[in-house]
Parts: C-alpha cells; structure tokens; sequence
C-alpha cells in the first residue's frame, strides 16, 4: 500500500503523461454519457415543453412526479434496466446487457427526468411572459412551444450541461448494466469504485482528478454561457 | 371588419365579476379610447376584444368577418413590450412570418416599418438590450408591419419617459392617418384627449359613457365620470 502522497504523484503522472488506460476508460466514459445526455435532450426536451404549454388533467401530478424522478437513485435505475435487459426479460433478446449500450440507456433513463423537469420550469416560465404575445401574433401551440425553446436556449444549454455531468459521476447504474468489464464497459467512476477496493490508488486517484476537473469545466461552461447570453440577448 | 358590437359582455373569476354586462358598438374610423380608473376594467376588457380572454357571458361580433380571419386582421400592443431574444428586425419578421408572409417579403416590410418608427439603425441590434421607449416603438412596429385593421393599444406609454411618450403618441397618430382602427386604453386624461376621438368610460366593469371626447370632457354623464375628470377618486 502506498502512501497518499506517493499515490497523488503516480497519479499526476497518469493524467499528465496521457497514460492510454486511463485514457481508454476517460474516452469511454465521455462516449457513454455524451450520447446519453444527447438521448435524453431529445426525449426530455419535448416533454418538458409539451407539458409547459399544455393543459391537461394530471399535469400538476406529472410536474410532481418528474421532480421527484430527478432524484432517482442510479442503483435503482440500474436494476430495473437489468430486469428488462437480462436474457430472461422482456427486452432479453436484444442481448445488449454488459455493453455500453445498455449503460447509455440506463443513464438515459436516470437524467431523462432531469431535463424534462428543468425544461419544464424554463419554458413555463417564459411562456409565463411571452403567452399572450405570441398567442396575439397567432402563434399556435407548436410554434410557440419551439419559440420558447429558441429563446430560452441558453438556459436549456445549461441545464443539457447538468444533466450530462450528472451521467458522468453516477456509478451505480453503469456498474449495474455495464459490468464494469475491463476495456469493454469500465468507466471512470466504476474503475474508481474498483481500483479503490483492490488498493490501486493511483489509477483511482487520477480519474477521480480527471472527473473533478471535468464537473469544473462543466460548471464555467455553464456559467460562461450565461454570462454571454445576458450580455448579448438581454 | 367593423363596426365591432359588443353584446352584454360578462367576463367573472370565480365570484368577482370584472367586466359586468357591457354593450357597445365600436364603429370604424374615430379612436376610440377606454378611459378609467386603475382596476376598472379596462385591459380584460381589450383582452375580451382582441380574444385572448373567453367571455363567461355575452358576445362579441365583429362584421363580416369569418372567425378564422378575425385575429389576423387585428393586433395589439401590451403595456409592457415582449421582446424575443433576437435582433430588433427579426423580431418583426417574426410576426410577419407567422401570418404567412415569405422571408424576404417580412425582412423588406420589416426594414420599412423599422425606418417610420425611427430605429432602422438599431435593426440588428437585440431587441432586449433597446431601451424601454425603443422596446415600445418596436413593439408598435412589429404590430403595424401585419397591416391590421384594428391595433389595440394596452396602456402603451405607462411605463415610458414625456419624450418617449411624445414618440409613441406620434406614431400612433400615423397609424391612425394610415387607416387602422385604433382603440386604446389610458388612465391618462391628457393623453386621451390628445389622442382620442371617443371615450368608453369604464368604472368597475361598467360601461358608464360612450360618448364623443369633447361631450365628454365638457358634460360628462355619469357621477364617476365628473369624479374621474376633476382628479377625485370616484369611489369616495
């Protein structure tokens, strides 16, 4: 066992030096929750839209529902895609359990709630201030709701941001569906979990670094776009 | 598409009646204003008007005019202008895109419209970043570019500086000179009689005169009118 400084060290080296393990299982990770972030915008974003200018019976119950779905446990997710993937389930015969595959839809699932409901909140908001505008100009349903998505871009952007980094630093639904199968479905947060109980902390330590600094990207990115849409669009 | 008839208009939230059992009939040509105190009425009634609001009774008709072309045919500025977050022209070429107009067609009536109210400097500017007076003439630009024939005005200028006011007021008296049926709603007597043809006079949701301006001002009707006029609160 190393000593914690000797760790830090070796792991400096790993990130600094590009080594290509780690490099293997940072471009896996990003792969995985980079197509899960998109999946999910393309099912989240709809929804929170519809359901921010749509009335209906049970919407208040959805918006609930949706927000309290944002704090899913990815080990629960995590277990329920496995009963639908293993070979006994229903979606068995697609045979994709242990594949990134079956990683990108489990976290999929977990941050789908994540966008629609923040969605929701921002383009109900603006619809809030812009309905009887657009609703004047003749602006039916559909078109209003894409208005609302255009003008509120920057916001949505940010909230895309949140939900990948969420994706990215969960590890119990990945470890669930995935496997944690070296080379195949090992991610950063599943390689930490790993790597810390079989005592390699350099490795450990250097995604765990690699996973900090990327949650900081995110967050300056986030506060960047902001910043210049303020600016900009007012 | 006028005269628009108003036939014992009701609109109720819950149990507050807020516009209670008004007819009129508002005829082409002269500006009609809708004067009244704050809380009398006048915007739901507007809103009633241009159909944004549901009456819970009553009905509202305009002439000849087939329900499906009746909003495209009429437009309205609120008090506090809604800018989309993209330039001052696109904001423009948006409504003319969205009552069919082709893209060129919009960018070129919007570039017109633009220089009669004064900013076709500012065209490719964001709208939201425009100044409060420059928002509002944007926002009777982008009315007036659809080439309505009735432009309903929600209190356009209570929010605005006297210059731009004096703006406002003068852009509106072209699009009264340019044909468009102008009704507008003020509690701002000055600005009623610079502006106004006629006076619906609304206190409390009621119709109390529908007279032309000067009758109005010289022998007004009603007690809350006479109130209204000489600056009292009517309700004391």
């Amino acid at each position: 066992m190393t000593g914690l400084g000797e760790a830090f060290g070796a792991a400096w080296v790993l990130v600094t030096g590009l080594d290509p393990g780690l490099a293997r299982i940072v471009l896996l990770s990003l792969q995985v929750s980079l197509s899960a972030a998109v999946a999910a915008t393309l099912i989240g974003l709809p929804l929170g839209a519809a359901i921010a200018v749509e009335r209906f019976p049970g919407r208040q119950l959805l918006i609930v529902l949706l927000n309290a779905l944002m704090g899913l446990p990815p080990v629960v997710v995590g277990l329920l895609i496995y009963l639908l993937l293993s070979r006994a389930g229903p979606l068995g015969s697609l045979g994709i359990l242990f594949t990134p595959e079956a990683m990108v839809i489990a976290q999929t699932v977990l941050i789908v709630p994540i966008i629609a409901a923040l969605s929701r909140q921002t383009i109900e908001d603006a619809w809030r201030e812009y309905s009887e505008q657009l609703r004047s100009l003749g602006a039916r349903r559909l078109r209003a709701a894409w208005t609302l998505i255009w003008d509120t871009r920057f916001s949505l952007l940010t909230i895309l941001l949140a939900g990948f980094g969420r994706a990215a630093a969960e590890v119990g639904a990945v470890m669930i569906v995935g496997g944690n199968i070296d080379g195949v479905t090992r991610v950063m947060t599943t390689t930490i979990a790993l790597e810390t109980s079989k005592g390699d902390l350099p490795l450990a330590l250097g995604l765990g670094i690699v996973l900090i600094m990327l949650v900081i990207v995110l967050n300056a990115l986030a506060a960047l776009i902001r910043e210049v849409a303020q600016r900009r669009y007012g | 598409m006028l005269p628009l008839a108003l036939d014992q208009l009701t609109f109720s939230v819950g149990a507050t009646t807020i516009i209670n059992c008004i007819s009129a009939k508002i005829e082409a040509g002269p500006r009609t204003i809708i004067l009244g105190p704050n809380g009398a009425g006048k915007s739901v009634l507007m809103r009633l008007c241009h159909g944004l609001l549901e009456p819970t009774a009553g009905h509202i008709a305009w002439q000849g005019a087939r329900n499906r072309d009746v909003r495209r045919r009429q437009a309205m500025v609120f008090q506090r202008p809604v800018m989309l977050r993209r330039s001052a022209l696109a904001n423009v070429v948006y409504g003319l895109q969205l009552a069919g107009k082709s893209r060129r067609e919009s960018t070129l009536r919007a570039m017109d419209v633009l220089e009669v109210v004064g900013l076709e400097h500012q065209a490719g500017r964001p709208a939201r970043v425009l100044s409060g007076g420059e928002q509002q003439r944007l926002a009777l630009a982008r009315a007036w570019a659809l080439g309505p024939d009735v432009l309903f005005l929600d209190e356009p200028t209570a929010n605005l500086d006297p210059a731009s006011t004096q703006d406002i007021e003068r852009i509106i008296q072209a699009i009264h000179a340019s044909g468009t049926k102008i009704i507008m709603t003020t509690h701002n007597l000055g600005q009623a009689r610079r502006l106004g043809d006629e006076i619906l006079f609304i206190s409390n949701g009621r119709l109390m005169e529908h007279t032309p301006i000067d009758r109005f001002f010289k022998e007004p009707v009603s007690s809350e009118a006479a109130a209204f006029i000489k600056g009292e609160l009517p309700w004391h």
